[in-house]
């Protein structure tokens, strides 16, 4: 078993456990922009896609990481984008204009 | 700077990304705080991809820009769509998320190939068939959402069809186990994908409209797990913390909206609820509802002190969701506490009337959780409720041979009047008599939720002008 393994299985247990203790704290009210926010962050493997496109070893490889790269950067840029328009909408009473 | 100072500084702006997403995710625990977690989201992503383009292994830059600009320019759209669109987008965002890592899986073997450890193998493998299975399984479900004529709506179901889906996952396996054994077997790893991709079809196929925010939920989670093993494969931290979050958020949306119906995993993955509708269908008597005019309708609301608004898809169906926020306003002008009831699985996905009610400008602190809005209701004058029905079935606390028993309720009936804005008499998704229609205390107002609410509002601003 590569040593790489077990470290990444480490942080990989962490970080689940992070994540869970995270996101029980999310309200409801906003389950759907945590949906949307936490796809925008996983869209990070762009930079996987970006590096495996970029070091043009093969033809396969480079044109698969190049559509990697533009579905997860796609999902980058329109996570965010909708998960702050929907963050806008939420207002409180006292702050809604009459 | 050495090329290997240029690797730690590339290293160091992944930790700090990392923080950001830790931070973005803590943030978004209240609305308050939320804009801000968004925000340094943002910027953490932002570092990360620049840093990326100053590796020394990307020689070829044009290509990657390209693909970036295409990218951008196929994320801007879909992050405008119209907040009805949000639980089909959300899907098809599963399903990008998926295919690019499943693809970077895919090249990362057929560089490699046929010389792949056999450790790294099983992770390959182990990551392809899940990334693959993801991609169709999401698409399916955003073409479901959407209303594709082409993808059907209804559950698709059949004798047996357990066994099938479970023989073809476990030729998955058994291929990934192959490729482990025998590397230089290279041609069963295409197989190998195409049968995840099948899998992923008959995964969602048999799903329907009401069990969707439990599998767009737990496709959320596949999607994360599938690239935080793709970081386990590219020895890349970075990933394996950014898809763990992802994977840990789909599941616990996922367990939050089994505990909603009441209902295990395996029993939203392979019990289809169509085949209850038979065997509920028989319960049903004479029973008389009584129905009242969009005039009664207003009297009632116009007498009450405190209202409470049950929403459903039916609302969204409708479009309603702005007539009702003119209800609200006109109801709470006359001094009314009007106050709304969510279901967390109202909708077809988790959180999903909260975001139509907000972007109708309702304010987010009259939006109540079920358990907050439960004890209320028998002090509530008046429980309105709006393109919703399983979610308010007294069945499921009373009657035992229901198939809902058991699944927590929004406790409508226990209000002093119950209104109920419906089509028809048809029964719910899941085809179960509500007996909530032939209750003493119940009024059904038929006809479509838009022209129904705007009737009332017209009532309500004709008796009230003066």
């Amino acid at each position: 078993m590569p040593a790489d393994f077990i470290s990444s299985l480490f942080v990989f247990i962490l970080a689940a456990f992070l994540g869970f203790e995270l996101i029980k704290r999310v309200s409801p009210l906003l389950h759907t922009p945590l949906m949307s926010l936490t796809n925008a962050l996983d869209a990070i493997v762009v930079v996987a896609a970006i590096i495996i496109a970029g070091m043009h070893e093969t033809k396969l490889s480079t044109t698969l990481g190049l559509i990697a790269v533009a579905a997860s950067f796609s999902n980058m840029v329109g996570g965010f984008v909708i998960t702050d328009r929907m963050l806008h909408m939420f207002k409180t009473g006292k702050a809604k204009k009459p | 700077m050495t090329p290997e100072q240029v690797l730690m500084l590339i290293d160091f702006t992944y930790i700090a990304a990392v923080i950001g997403f830790i931070l973005s995710l803590k943030w978004l625990s209240s609305p308050v705080t939320a804009m801000r977690g968004v925000l340094i989201g943002e910027i953490a992503s932002a570092i990360a991809v620049v840093a990326t383009l100053f590796d020394a292994r990307v020689t070829e830059h044009k290509w990657v820009i390209i693909a970036l600009i295409i990218g951008a320019g196929v994320g801007v759209p879909l992050g405008l769509v119209k907040m009805t669109a949000v639980p089909q987008r959300t899907a098809l965002s599963h399903a990008f998320g998926a295919l690019s890592a499943a693809l970077i899986g895919i090249a990362e073997y057929y560089v490699a190939a046929p010389n792949v450890p056999r450790f790294e193998m099983a992770e390959i493998g182990l990551e392809v068939v899940i990334g693959s299975l993801t991609v169709t399984g999401s698409l399916i479900a955003a073409g479901k959402l959407q209303e594709l004529k082409w993808i059907p709506q209804r559950p698709i179901t059949y004798k047996g069809q357990n066994y099938v889906s479970l023989t073809v996952l476990a030729s998955a396996v058994l291929l990934i186990v192959a490729l482990v054994l025998h590397p230089e077997h290279t041609y069963l790893f295409p197989i190998m994908v195409g049968v995840a991709l099948v899998f992923g079809v008959m995964l969602v196929t048999p799903i329907g409209g009401a069990d969707m925010p439990t599998v767009i939920s737990l496709l959320n989670s596949y999607a994360g797990f599938s690239a935080s093993l793709l970081g386990f494969v590219l020895q890349s931290k970075v990933l394996v913390v950014a898809g763990a979050l992802d994977g840990a958020s789909g599941f616990i949306l996922s367990v939050i909206m089994c505990k909603a119906m009441n209902r295990s995993f395996t029993n939203v993955l392979f019990g289809a609820f169509g085949q209850v509708q038979v065997a509920a269908a028989g319960t049903k008597e004479d029973r008389v509802v009584k129905s009242a005019s969009p005039e009664d309708a207003a009297n009632i609301l116009a007498a009450a002190n405190r209202v409470v608004i049950v929403p459903g898809y039916g609302m969204a169906v409708a479009q309603a969701q702005h007539k009702v926020r003119e209800l609200y306003d006109i109801l709470t002008k006359k001094g009314i506490d009007v106050r709304f009831g969510i279901h967390p699985v109202a909708g077809r996905m988790p959180g999903h009337m909260n975001v139509l009610l907000a972007e109708a400008d309702i304010p987010y602190d009259k939006l109540m959780e079920m358990d907050d809005i439960n004890g209320d209701l028998p002090q509530t004058d008046v429980a309105l409720i709006i393109g919703a029905n399983d979610v308010t079935n007294p069945a499921a606390r009373t009657d035992q041979s229901s198939p809902i028993f058991g699944m927590p309720i929004i406790d409508v009936d226990k209000a002093r009047t119950v209104m109920v804005i419906k089509r028809s008499m048809a029964a719910g998704f899941a085809g179960i008599d509500n007996p909530l229609y032939y209750l003493d205390h119940t009024l059904m107002l038929f006809g479509d939720a838009k022209k129904f609410v705007s009737e009332i509002i017209q009532n309500l601003s004709n008796s009230g002008g003066h």
